[in-house]
Order: C-alpha cells, then sequence, then structure tokens
C-alpha cells in the first residue's frame, strides 16, 4: 500500500542469532502477542519494519503535495477549510508514523535524508497530477478508501507502536475518505460538464488506485517473512479484490462507469477485473511516473527552506542549556 | 547532614497487550530502580500491568490547564475535522 510491499525480502538471519531467542520471539507472535521497542528482535524484522514505516511516512508527508496544489483554488470556502484540515492530517499521519519507526533505532534525521536522496521509496500514487478539483474528490475517495483497506488490517500488526501509530490514522482517515466522496456527489448532481470531470478523474485514477496495493500476490517478494511476523495479514490481492468490491456500488451510485469494459461480477458477488498494466507500475516506481521529479524537487526545496528553522531551534536550546548549567554552577 | 528529599516519579502501567502505557499515578524513591520496584508494589498489587515505565516528575513539560481555552482554542472551531460533518448518502452505506 503506501509501503506497496517495495521491500526485497531481508535474508532471514535468525541463524546468526540465538536460535531460543527467535523461538520464543516468534511464539510470542503466534500468540498475538505485541512486540514493544525494548522487547528482542530478529534484526530483519527490525530491519524491514523500519524500512515499511519510513515508507509508509514518506508517502504522507508526499501525499501533501498533490493536494495541496488545490488549496488556493478549491470551489468554496467550505470545501477549502476542509482541504486544509485533510492535508494537516496528513503531515501528523507522517509525524506519528516517523515517531514510531524511531521506536526501532533509527533517526529521523537519516530516514528523511534517505527519501530525499532518492533511496527510500514512497507510494507511487502521489507522481500522479491533480488536473482538475474532481481530482481531489476521487482522491478522497479511492486513495484514501484504498488506503483505509490497507491500514484497518494494520492496527492489528505485530508491532505495537506502528498498531497504535494506525489505530489514529485509521480514525482520522474516515473524515478524508467521506470529503472526498461528498465532493463527487455534489459534481454527479451537477451540470454535465461537472459530471464529466468526475468521469474523467475516475478514468485516470483508477488504475494508479489499484496498483497502491503493489504488486501481484504471484509476484509480491516479502510476503513471506512479514506474513510470518504478523505485519501483514491480508495479501496484496486479497486487499485489492476487498477494495474493488466496495468501490463498485460506490461508483454505481455516482452514476460514474469504471474505466474497465471487461470487469464482471462472479457468482459469488466478487467483481473481477482485467488485468492491471504493471509496466506503468514499475516505470513509476523506477522513477518515470508523471510527477516524480517534481514531487522529489517540493521536498528537497522544503527541507533546504526549512534548514534555518532547525538551526534556529538548535542554537536556542543550546543556549538555554548553557544558561541553566551556569546558573547551576552559581 | 539533612537527608536529601526523595525525588517524586510520574508511573505509567501498559495494562494489557498492545495497549499504550497510561499514566496512573506517582510516588518517591531514590533512583530509577526503586521506583519500579515501588511502583510494582504500590500500583500492581492485582495484576493491573503488563509493563511500567518510570518518569522522573521534573522531566515533565505540561500545559498549564489555566490556559486549556487559549491553547486549544484552534481545533474548537474545526467542526470539518469529523467524518459526521460530511454527507454520505444512506444508500451508500458505511465509509
Amino acid at each position: 500500500m503506501y509501503t506497496q510491499a517495495l521491500n526485497t525480502a531481508e535474508t532471514d538471519d535468525r541463524g546468526l542469532e540465538d536460535v531460543a531467542k527467535a523461538a520464543q520471539f516468534q511464539a510470542r507472535i503466534d500468540a498475538e502477542e505485541r512486540i514493544e521497542p525494548n522487547d528482542w528482535m530478529p534484526a530483519a524484522y527490525r530491519k524491514t519494519l523500519t524500512r515499511q514505516i519510513s515508507q509508509h511516512a514518506h508517502s504522507e508527508i508526499v501525499g501533501m503535495l498533490p493536494e495541496g496544489n488545490w488549496i488556493t483554488r478549491a470551489p468554496t470556502l467550505r470545501r477549502k477549510a476542509a482541504l486544509l484540515a485533510k492535508v494537516q492530517d496528513e503531515c501528523g499521519h507522517g509525524l506519528y508514523l516517523y515517531a514510531a519507526a524511531e521506536t526501532l533505532g533509527a533517526s529521523r534525521e537519516e530516514l528523511v535524508d534517505a527519501m530525499l536522496a532518492g533511496k527510500a521509496k514512497y507510494s507511487s500514487i502521489f507522481n500522479y497530477p491533480t488536473l482538475t478539483w474532481a481530482d481531489i474528490g476521487t482522491i478522497g475517495w479511492l486513495v484514501d478508501g484504498a488506503a483505509i483497506m490497507n491500514q484497518i488490517p494494520l492496527c492489528r500488526c505485530s508491532y505495537g507502536p506502528y498498531a497504535r501509530a494506525m489505530i489514529r490514522v485509521c480514525k482520522e482517515e474516515s473524515f478524508h475518505q467521506r470529503q472526498g466522496y461528498e465532493i463527487m456527489v455534489t459534481l454527479c448532481r451537477g451540470s454535465d460538464e461537472q459530471k464529466a470531470m468526475a468521469q474523467d478523474a475516475l478514468n485516470r485514477w483508477w488504475w494508479p488506485v489499484l496498483m497502491m496495493f503493489g504488486p501481484p500476490d504471484a509476484a509480491s517478494q516479502h510476503s513471506d517473512a512479514s506474513t510470518k511476523w504478523k505485519i501483514k495479514r491480508f495479501s496484496n490481492d486479497e486487499l485489492r479484490q476487498k477494495f474493488v468490491d466496495a468501490t463498485v456500488p460506490q461508483a454505481q451510485y455516482l452514476g460514474l462507469t469504471i474505466p474497465d469494459p471487461g470487469m464482471t461480477q462472479d457468482a459469488d458477488g466478487h467483481w473481477r477485473y482485467s488485468e492491471i498494466d504493471w509496466t506503468e507500475f514499475k516505470q513509476v516506481l523506477a522513477g518515470n511516473g508523471p510527477c516524480n521529479r517534481d514531487r522529489m524537487a517540493a521536498r528537497r526545496k522544503a527541507h533546504g527552506e526549512g534548514a534555518w528553522v532547525r538551526e534556529a531551534a538548535a542554537a536556542y536550546a543550546a543556549k538555554r542549556a548553557r544558561r541553566q548549567t551556569a546558573q547551576a554552577a552559581e | 547532614m539533612a537527608t536529601p528529599n526523595t525525588p517524586l516519579w510520574e508511573v505509567f502501567i501498559r495494562s494489557r497487550n498492545g495497549l499504550a502505557h497510561k499514566h496512573v499515578g506517582s510516588l518517591h524513591a531514590s533512583d530509577a530502580t526503586m521506583a519500579l520496584q515501588a511502583a510494582r508494589d504500590i500500583y500492581t498489587r492485582r495484576g493491573e500491568g503488563l509493563s511500567i515505565w518510570v518518569v522522573p516528575s521534573t522531566a515533565i513539560t505540561a500545559s498549564d490547564p489555566a490556559e486549556k481555552g487559549m491553547m486549544f482554542e484552534p481545533a474548537e472551531s474545526k467542526i470539518y475535522r469529523h467524518p459526521t460533518f460530511y454527507e454520505v448518502p444512506d444508500e451508500v452505506g458505511h465509509m
């Protein structure tokens, strides 16, 4: 999802670690115990989680950019306030997640630097442009809808700080999806042009949203360890199918057509979608999506322009510490 | 020589698997190890916890409750941060 199974599998290095500890760790996982920061954990578990949680955090932060594009151009004050609140939430989610990653021993600075250097990934979905106001509705409805589908099982993931961060995030995401769907309802009840705008946005976002769930199970590299460690509770394809089944009736209510003429409903009621263009997914991940360079440039610019603030805060804290030491010595 | 004052510690307990530590109260102890043992004896006599944190009370920076109005005002006027502010037709079901 926001981490998209991009992780290459960590080699199982338990052979090098204390075998008894590793067995005890797996027994705790199997018993549905949560692993907490001070607990012993295999190095590969720590590394996998650090990568997954930090990628998730980067995605929240980069995810502010496509929506931020429309804050100044929202059609009404109500919509503008809502969009601003939503973008603020995405920032907050990024911060919960960075803090959860830091409980594993990584520093915020090194995580952020890895992203700015292009070494750490973020979700492919944020490399698509927001061309019209209907894109804002579609992002709330579909992108946040897909994120919720992925994040609800993460509320039960084996690592306590990540699971608790997800509980907070999920509570807040509900507003995001509803505000998006409300925009879509309004557009679809509007003029022909507005409805066409909504359809156009759905056409452009549908397939990239399905790609958010990551590669098909047959090609997914790292699911085994993550499943065994109960970081991942459903496979990419299972979550994708759940999402499609939930979304089709919502599109029908809007009177919009999902841009997949081959889609059929099977005997069990599941909506079977056509083959996804994984070449596009790989291209976007490789940095060749429509907005990859813009997004990275925007993040680097913001980080660079914030440097003086970080320096000033550190200098002020150091000055206060010196003063306190001096006063204590008197 | 006068006995130095014994420092105050704040006690946090994780009551169940997967939950965050929650503040339960304070206690006096000379050092962290004794604070942990005292916390166990004072606050978990009936198996209330799976794990305990103790934090020197002086390490806590708190907001002033008397200024809560000003402190939390920014959130008060923003009802649009809540899901119920948005209308989703009943036919669409839960979202």
